[in-house]
């Protein structure tokens, strides 16, 4: 019998294609037109041609926040896929406690990123927030306001705070999609159990995995809101990650031009490592 | 006639889009003309398509030019034909 192939259906992603033209297209070829121009406002141009490209790459400033960026996306990576994966296993797998533990998890997520940065700001001040004073009174000095440390410290807390959630509800989505038989297969065989992790649920939950690390290392590596209403990129510019460097450049001292650069190559960097990332998976599926 | 002087649009841009859009139609073509891009085994060791690897030459080529840009102050062209080789090595071997 032969295979009858319909590429009408193409039509149907259209709708797709206009909305991403014109959310991403659109606004990204404008920002490549901006990377090779100067401008004093006016909706006035000059070409530069790859000046800026150059002032960015070769710039000590750019290579700091990159690195502050890459630093905090490993450390958020590190720390919050393997929590994630372990409350996911602690988690009940039928019950009236899944539920109340499913909304429990979903709770941080549903809060404005803007408010998380409020929250956190107002715990962590070390005079009157539940977290700075308590530590003070512990007799650890802190204060994210002045020490760089605790700012690191403050900002990847509620990072782990914000977003774990999300990996705990993809990995124990994976893991319910366990079929009982598995594990019935490793009682039989006595397999312990972290044999029934390593062999069982883990390349089970491959696939999720792939998603959660894909989802929080593209989020991590865009983060603004958060350090921002927190720390203000302070202090100093120890928090300063690529995107609140981005923001400077672009609004607050209007280098249109060097922002537009540093956003092309910041894509680039993304897309780069996100494919990396995707690919290494998806290898490692197949294999 | 549409206004797009608030994209900032200079010929050099627009040339470089055309130039992706001329590439994506071309590998359209090709493939409608002469099916046969499904997955290969390359000596990366991944399976690509041949939209795979136009992704691959594309990205790698955008690296190869900020490098130049970073790291040399040769004009961009020599960025451009290393790009170009590196592409044909992708659709050979990758």
């Amino acid at each position: 019998m032969t295979k009858t192939w319909n590429n009408r259906a193409w039509f149907l992603v259209l709708p797709v294609l206009l909305l991403v033209a014109f959310n991403a297209i659109i606004p990204l070829m404008t920002v490549v037109n901006y990377s090779v121009q100067e401008t004093f406002g006016n909706n006035l141009f000059f070409l530069e041609g790859t000046k800026w490209y150059q002032d960015v790459l070769t710039s000590s400033r750019f290579h700091a926040s990159l690195l502050r960026q890459f630093t905090f996306t490993f450390i958020i990576l590190a720390i919050e896929i393997p929590l994630g994966v372990a409350i996911a296993l602690t988690m009940p797998r039928s019950g009236p406690w899944v539920s109340v533990c499913l909304v429990l998890m979903a709770l941080p997520l549903l809060i404005p990123w803007n408010v998380v940065g409020a929250m956190w700001n107002i715990m962590a001040l070390p005079d009157i927030g539940l977290l700075g004073y308590g530590l003070n009174k512990l007799g650890i000095p802190y204060n994210f306001t002045r020490q760089p440390f605790a700012a690191w410290f403050t900002v990847v807390l509620m990072d782990v705070w914000h977003w774990t959630s999300l990996v705990v509800l993809l990995a124990y989505a994976g893991l319910r999609s366990i079929p009982e038989a598995y594990y019935q297969a490793a009682k039989i065989d006595g397999a312990s159990r972290w044999s029934v992790f390593r062999y069982i649920q883990l390349p089970k939950m491959n696939r999720v995995l792939t998603i959660a690390v894909l989802l929080r290392f593209m989020d991590s590596f865009m983060i603004y809101t958060e350090p921002f209403v927190l720390t203000g990129g302070g202090p100093g510019n120890a928090t300063t990650f690529l995107s609140i460097d981005l923001v400077k450049a672009a609004l607050g001292e209007f280098n249109l031009g060097i922002a537009a650069a540093m956003s092309i190559i910041y894509f680039l960097i993304t897309l780069l490592v996100s494919w990396i990332f995707y690919t290494l998976m998806m290898r490692g599926d197949e294999q | 006639m549409l206004d797009l002087t608030w994209m900032a649009w200079t010929w050099q841009t627009a040339t470089f889009f055309i130039v992706i859009l001329a590439l994506l139609c071309a590998m359209t073509a090709w493939e409608w003309a002469s099916p046969g891009g499904g997955p290969r085994h390359g000596i990366l060791g991944l399976d690509t398509t041949r939209g795979d690897r136009l992704f691959i030459s594309l990205l790698g080529s955008a690296f190869i030019h900020l490098g130049w840009l970073g790291m040399t102050d040769l004009p961009l062209w020599g960025g451009t034909i290393l790009s170009l080789v590196y592409a044909f090595a992708v659709f050979r071997w990758v």
